[in-house]
C-alpha cells in the first residue's frame, strides 16, 4: 500500500502550551484512518497543521512522498520551544491552506463552516473554483461556458450522491444540521481531493444518523476512491469504520493500531476513563 | 422542475433587458428634448457617475467583504489622469498658466481612451497599495485605505508635480462629450446618453464578474475566509483581483466625474466623498447592484434636486425661516441615519431588481391583497351594521 | 526647539482625542468615526457659549455638554446595533459624523466661527529661548495629569475594573453580571470629556472653527491610537506625541510642509503593515 500522508515529529506550540507533541503518523492510500483522543487532546490542531491553517512549530509533513510543510523553532519560539527534536529540521516551508487544497487534501470543519449567503449548489460550485481552467477575463465574459456547464453537471452528480439534489437551490444554512454536514463533505469532495479530512463528521448526530453516516463514509471511499482521515468521538463509528486508529492524549501519541488492538490497550482506557488509584 | 426554473430565469432576463432598453430610449428622449443646463440632465449625469462608483464599491465592500474607504482616492487618480489628457491644446497654456514652463504633457487623447486610462492608472495604484494593505483585517483595512486616499490627495497638489497636475490649481476647460460629438450625427444625444452607456457597460461588466466563478469566490471570502481558503481559494490573489477591479471602475467613475464637471481639483475628493458613496451603497443595500444604482439615483436626485427647497426657504409649499442654507443636508443626514439604524438592509437588501418579480408583486397586490382588504372592510362594515 | 514645542503641544492635544478612540475600540471594537466631529462640536459649543456667559462658566459647561453628546450618540446610534455586524456599527459611526458635520454647517451657516480667546492660555511666554503661547506648555502637563488620573480610574475603581473586563471578553463579562451598557456609556462619557478638553487646548492655537475642523485632528488622533496600539492608553499617548512631533517637524521644512498629513497616513500604513497591533497592542489569534 502506498503511503500518502506522512506526519513526522510534528510539534505545535502556542506560547508556552504544547498542543501537539512530537507526533508522527502515516495514512496509506485507500485507508480509513481515525484520530481519537479525549477533548482537548490536540486532534483538530493536527488537522489545522496538515491543512496549513497553523504553521507547525517543528517537524515535517509530506504528501505522496513530497514534502509540503516543514518548520523549525525560530523567532520567539527559539527560546520558548519546549518540544523535542530541536535541530532536526532546518528548513522553513509553509504553504497556505489553498495551496494544500490544490495538492489534493480537502477538509470539513468541526463547527460547520458553510458559505451562508450561497445556495447548496453554489457551495459545491465554489469548491470547483480551485480546479478552474478559465481566467478572470474568460470567466467574466462567459467564454468558459463549457467548463461552467460541466461543473454544474458534476456538482449535480455530487449532490445526488450525498442526497442533497432536491435541496440544491436552498440556502446552505437553511438545511437541517445533518444535511449541512453532508454538504460539507460534498463541498470538500468537489475540490477533487485524494485525501479527505473529516473533523468530527458525526458531532451532534443521533445513533441512527451516525449509522447512516458510517455507511456514507464507506460509500465515498469506495465510489470516489478516496483516502479518509477522520477525527471522531462516536466510538461505534470509529471502531466500525477504521482500518487503523491513532490515539493521542495531551498532544502525544499514546497508541496506534487496528480497532481491536486499540480497544484493548490499557493506556487508551486510562486516557479516556482516568487512572484508577487502586492499581 | 429544472426546466421550469431556467425558462423562468430566462424570461426575467429578457424582461429586465427590455426594461433597460426602455430606460435607454427614455434617456435618448431626454437628451433630444432638454438643454445642457437643465436640472434633470445634470442630475442624471451625476447619477451615472455615482452609480459606477457605488457599484464598484459594492463589489468590494458588499460582495468581497473588504471594508475599504479608498474610493475617493481612486476616483481622484482616474479623474486627474483623464483630465490631463483631455485639455484642448488651444487652452492648455492658459490652464497651466501659473506653472512655470507650462504643462509637460502634449498628448491629447480621445475621451474614451482617456477614461480607460484613468481606470487603468487607478487600478495600477490599487495593485501597488493592495500588496501591503490587503493583508489587514476589516477596520484596519478601512483606515489604511482612507489614509491612502488622503495621501494621494496631498501628492497631486504638490507644486513639484505642477507641470503634470497643475499643482493646487484646478485642471479646467476640459473636453466634454457635448464638445466631442459636436458636428457628428450624435450631437443631439450627447448629454446623458454617453454617461448612461459608459455607466451601463461598467455595471454590466461588474454584474458579469459577480455572476462568474470569480464572483462566487469573492462571496465565499465575504462569508467565511477560513472556509474559503480551505476550499482552495487563494485569498491574497482574489482579494487583490476584487480590489483592483473595484478601483479600476472607481477610476472610470472619477474620469466621468471630471468630464461631468469639465474641471478637476483635489478638493472634492475627501473622505467625505467616500462616506457619501458608502452611504449610497448602504441605502441601496450592501450586496445589491441594482440597489446601488437606485441608491445613487435617490441620493443625487434628493440632495441636488428634490430637497433643494429646504435650502432656499420654500419646500412643498411651506416656507419657514428654518429652511435656510444647509438644512437640506441636515434633513438628508437624518434620513440616512434612519436608514442605517432602522432599515439596515437598505432598499433592496441583497436582492436584485427584477421586472418579473415586481410584476408578480403588483399582480399579487391586485389579485390577493387588495381584494383581501376589501373583504376585510366589507366584513367590518357588516359587523358595524 | 521652535518646532519641537508646538509638536509636543499638538501631540498632547491629539493624545486627549486618541484616548477616546482607543477606549471605545478596546471595548466595542469600533472605530468611532464620529469622535473627531464630537471634538469639533465641542469647539463650536465653546464659541456659542462664550457669547452668552463668562469663560469660567462656559468651559465647564462645554465639557459637560460634550460628555452628554458622546453619551447621547452612543445611546442613539450604536446601542441599537449592538448585536449586528461590526461593519454596520462602523457605517452608523460614519453616518453620525456626516450628520454632525452637516448640522454644524447649518448652524454656522458655513461661516468660520472665531474661537474665543482664553487669555490665560494664549498669553505668550518665553521658554528655553523660544517664544510661545502658554497653552503649548500647559498642554503636556495637563495631558499627563489627566492620563494618570484616567489610568488610576481604570486600575482602581469598580467601573475601571469593569471596563478592563469588558475589553477582554465582552460576552463573559456580561454573564458575570457587569452592566455592559453602563460601562460603554462611561467609556463614551470619558472619551468625549477628554476630547472636549483637547478641543479647548487645540482651538486656542487656531483662530476659528469650521464644520470640518474635526476631521483632520480626528484622523490624526486615530492614527496616533493605532501607532501606539489601539486599545492601550499609554500607547495612545505615546503615539499621539510621535504623530504631533513628526507633523510639527515636517511643517517646519518648507519644501515638504504640505506632506505633513500625508506623512501621518504613511506612518499609519507602515505601522499597520509592519506591526498591525501597534507599539503596545496585544495580539489576537483567530480560532478555527
Amino acid at each position: 500500500m502506498k503511503n500518502i500522508l506522512d506526519i513526522e515529529n510534528v510539534t505545535m506550540q502556542f506560547g508556552g502550551v504544547v498542543a501537539v507533541n512530537n507526533l508522527s503518523l502515516t495514512v496509506n492510500e485507500g485507508e480509513i484512518v481515525s484520530l481519537i483522543g479525549p477533548n482537548g487532546a490536540g486532534k483538530t490542531t493536527v488537522f489545522n497543521a496538515v491543512t496549513g491553517v497553523y504553521e507547525p512549530t517543528n517537524g515535517r509533513i509530506s504528501f505522496y512522498g513530497e514534502k509540503i510543510l516543514e518548520n523549525y523553532p525560530h523567532g520567539k519560539m527559539k527560546k520558548l520551544y519546549a518540544g523535542e527534536n530541536r535541530g532536526m529540521y532546518t528548513e522553513r516551508m509553509v504553504k497556505t491552506p489553498d495551496r494544500i487544497t490544490k495538492l489534493g487534501i480537502a477538509r470539513t470543519f468541526q463547527n460547520i463552516r458553510l458559505f451562508k449567503s450561497m445556495t447548496v449548489m453554489e457551495n459545491v460550485l465554489l469548491a470547483m473554483h480551485v480546479r478552474r481552467t478559465s481566467n478572470y477575463f474568460t470567466a467574466t465574459f462567459c467564454l468558459n461556458a463549457k467548463e461552467e456547464a460541466a461543473n454544474r453537471a458534476k456538482a449535480e452528480e455530487l449532490l445526488k450522491a450525498v442526497g442533497l439534489y432536491e435541496n440544491r437551490d436552498d440556502l446552505a444554512t437553511s438545511l437541517p444540521y445533518g444535511k449541512q454536514r453532508h454538504l460539507e463533505i460534498a463541498r470538500a469532495l468537489a475540490t477533487q481531493p485524494t485525501l479527505l479530512l473529516l473533523d468530527e463528521p458525526a458531532a451532534g448526530m443521533n445513533p441512527q444518523e451516525t449509522e447512516e453516516l458510517t455507511a456514507f463514509i464507506r460509500h465515498i471511499r469506495d465510489t470516489f476512491h478516496m483516502t479518509i482521515f477522520l477525527i471522531e468521538h462516536h466510538m461505534n463509528l470509529v471502531m466500525d469504520i477504521s482500518d487503523r486508529i491513532y490515539v493521542i492524549d495531551f498532544g502525544k501519541l499514546i497508541c496506534s493500531g487496528t480497532p481491536d488492538v486499540v480497544q484493548a490497550d490499557k493506556r487508551v482506557i486510562d486516557a479516556y476513563l482516568g487512572v484508577s488509584e487502586v492499581d | 422542475m429544472k426546466k421550469n426554473n431556467t425558462s423562468k430565469s430566462r424570461l426575467s432576463l429578457y424582461c429586465n433587458l427590455g426594461a433597460l432598453l426602455l430606460a435607454f430610449i427614455l434617456v435618448l428622449v431626454i437628451d433630444a428634448t432638454h438643454n445642457p443646463t437643465d436640472m434633470l440632465v445634470k442630475v442624471l449625469q451625476k447619477v451615472c457617475v455615482y452609480a459606477v462608483v457605488a457599484v464598484s464599491m459594492n463589489l468590494l465592500n458588499g460582495f468581497t467583504g473588504l471594508f475599504s474607504l479608498g474610493q475617493a482616492g481612486f476616483m481622484l487618480l482616474g479623474a486627474y489622469t483623464c483630465a490631463i489628457f483631455i485639455i484642448p491644446d488651444e487652452v492648455r497654456g492658459q490652464v497651466y498658466g501659473y506653472i512655470e514652463g507650462g504643462s509637460i504633457v502634449h498628448v491629447r487623447l480621445p475621451l474614451i481612451v482617456a477614461i480607460l486610462l484613468g481606470g487603468l492608472v487607478a487600478a495600477l495604484f490599487a495593485f501597488l497599495i493592495g500588496l501591503p494593505v490587503l493583508k489587514l483585517k476589516s477596520d484596519y483595512l478601512a483606515i489604511a485605505t482612507l489614509g491612502f486616499a488622503e495621501i494621494v490627495r496631498t501628492i497631486v497638489t504638490w507644486e513639484k508635480l505642477g507641470p503634470v497636475t497643475n499643482g493646487s490649481f484646478p485642471l479646467s476647460k476640459l473636453n466634454t462629450f457635448r464638445k466631442a460629438l459636436e458636428g457628428t450625427p450624435f450631437e443631439k444625444f450627447s448629454l446623458v446618453t454617453p454617461y448612461f452607456l459608459i455607466a451601463g457597460i461598467c455595471i454590466a461588466v461588474i454584474v458579469l464578474i459577480i455572476r462568474s466563478t470569480y464572483g462566487r469566490a469573492f462571496k465565499a471570502i465575504r462569508d467565511d475566509e477560513i472556509a474559503a481558503e480551505a476550499m482552495g481559494i487563494n485569498l491574497a490573489h482574489h482579494k487583490r483581483l476584487s480590489f483592483v477591479t473595484s478601483s479600476f471602475f472607481a477610476g472610470i467613475g472619477g474620469a466621468l466625474f471630471a468630464i461631468f464637471q469639465a474641471s478637476v481639483s483635489a478638493a472634492p475628493f475627501t473622505s467625505a466623498m467616500t462616506y457619501e458613496i458608502l452611504l449610497i451603497v448602504v441605502i441601496g443595500g450592501i450586496g445589491s447592484i441594482t440597489g446601488s444604482v437606485l441608491g445613487s439615483f435617490l441620493f443625487i436626485a434628493s440632495s441636488e434636486w428634490w430637497l433643494r427647497g429646504l435650502d432656499s426657504g420654500k419646500f412643498l409649499g411651506i416656507s419657514s425661516p428654518v429652511f435656510r442654507n444647509g438644512f437640506r443636508l441636515v434633513v438628508f443626514s437624518v434620513i440616512i441615519m434612519i436608514f442605517v439604524l432602522f432599515f439596515r438592509k437598505g432598499i433592496m437588501g441583497t436582492k436584485e431588481f427584477d421586472v418579473v418579480k415586481i410584476g408578480g408583486f403588483f399582480k399579487k397586490l391586485f389579485t390577493e391583497t387588495v381584494p383581501g382588504w376589501l373583504k376585510k372592510i366589507k366584513h367590518k362594515e357588516a359587523a358595524d351594521q | 526647539m521652535d518646532y519641537l514645542l508646538p509638536g509636543i503641544s499638538a501631540g498632547g492635544q491629539y493624545a486627549l482625542i486618541a484616548i477616546g478612540y482607543t477606549l471605545v475600540y478596546g471595548i466595542l471594537r469600533l472605530i468611532n468615526f464620529a469622535h473627531g466631529d464630537v471634538f469639533m462640536v465641542a469647539g463650536l459649543m465653546m464659541v456659542y457659549a462664550t457669547t452668552y456667559m463668562p469663560l469660567y462658566v462656559s468651559i465647564p459647561l462645554v465639557l459637560i455638554l460634550t460628555a452628554v453628546l458622546g453619551f447621547g450618540i452612543e445611546r442613539a446610534a450604536y446601542k441599537p446595533l449592538r448585536s449586528s455586524p461590526r461593519m454596520s456599527v462602523m457605517i452608523s459611526a460614519i453616518g453620525v459624523s456626516y450628520l454632525l458635520q452637516n448640522l454644524a454647517l447649518y448652524i454656522t451657516g458655513g461661516l468660520a466661527k472665531v474661537y474665543p480667546t482664553i487669555k490665560f492660555l494664549s498669553e505668550t511666554i518665553t521658554i528655553f529661548g523660544s517664544t510661545t503661547r502658554r497653552v503649548t506648555v500647559i498642554t503636556p502637563i495637563l495631558v499627563l495629569v489627566l492620563v494618570v488620573a484616567l489610568v488610576l480610574v481604570i486600575r482602581y475603581t469598580k467601573i475601571g475594573m469593569a471596563m478592563r473586563a469588558v475589553s477582554k471578553d465582552f460576552t463573559t463579562s456580561q454573564l458575570m453580571g457587569i452592566r455592559i451598557n453602563t460601562v460603554i456609556s462611561a467609556t463614551f462619557v470619558i472619551g468625549s470629556f477628554l476630547a472636549a478638553v483637547g478641543s479647548v487646548l487645540y482651538f486656542s492655537n487656531y483662530p476659528s472653527v469650521v464644520p470640518t475642523s474635526g476631521a483632520m485632528p480626528g484622523l490624526r488622533a486615530f492614527v496616533a491610537a493605532v501607532v501606539g496600539g489601539i486599545g492601550s492608553i499609554p500607547g495612545a499617548v505615546v503615539g499621539a506625541f510621535i504623530v504631533g512631533i513628526c507633523e510639527s517637524l515636517i511643517k517646519g521644512i518648507p519644501e515638504i510642509s504640505i506632506f505633513s498629513d500625508a506623512f501621518t497616513f504613511l506612518l499609519l500604513i507602515v505601522i499597520l503593515c509592519v506591526k498591525p497591533t501597534g507599539i503596545f497592542g496585544e495580539k489576537n489569534i483567530d480560532k478555527v
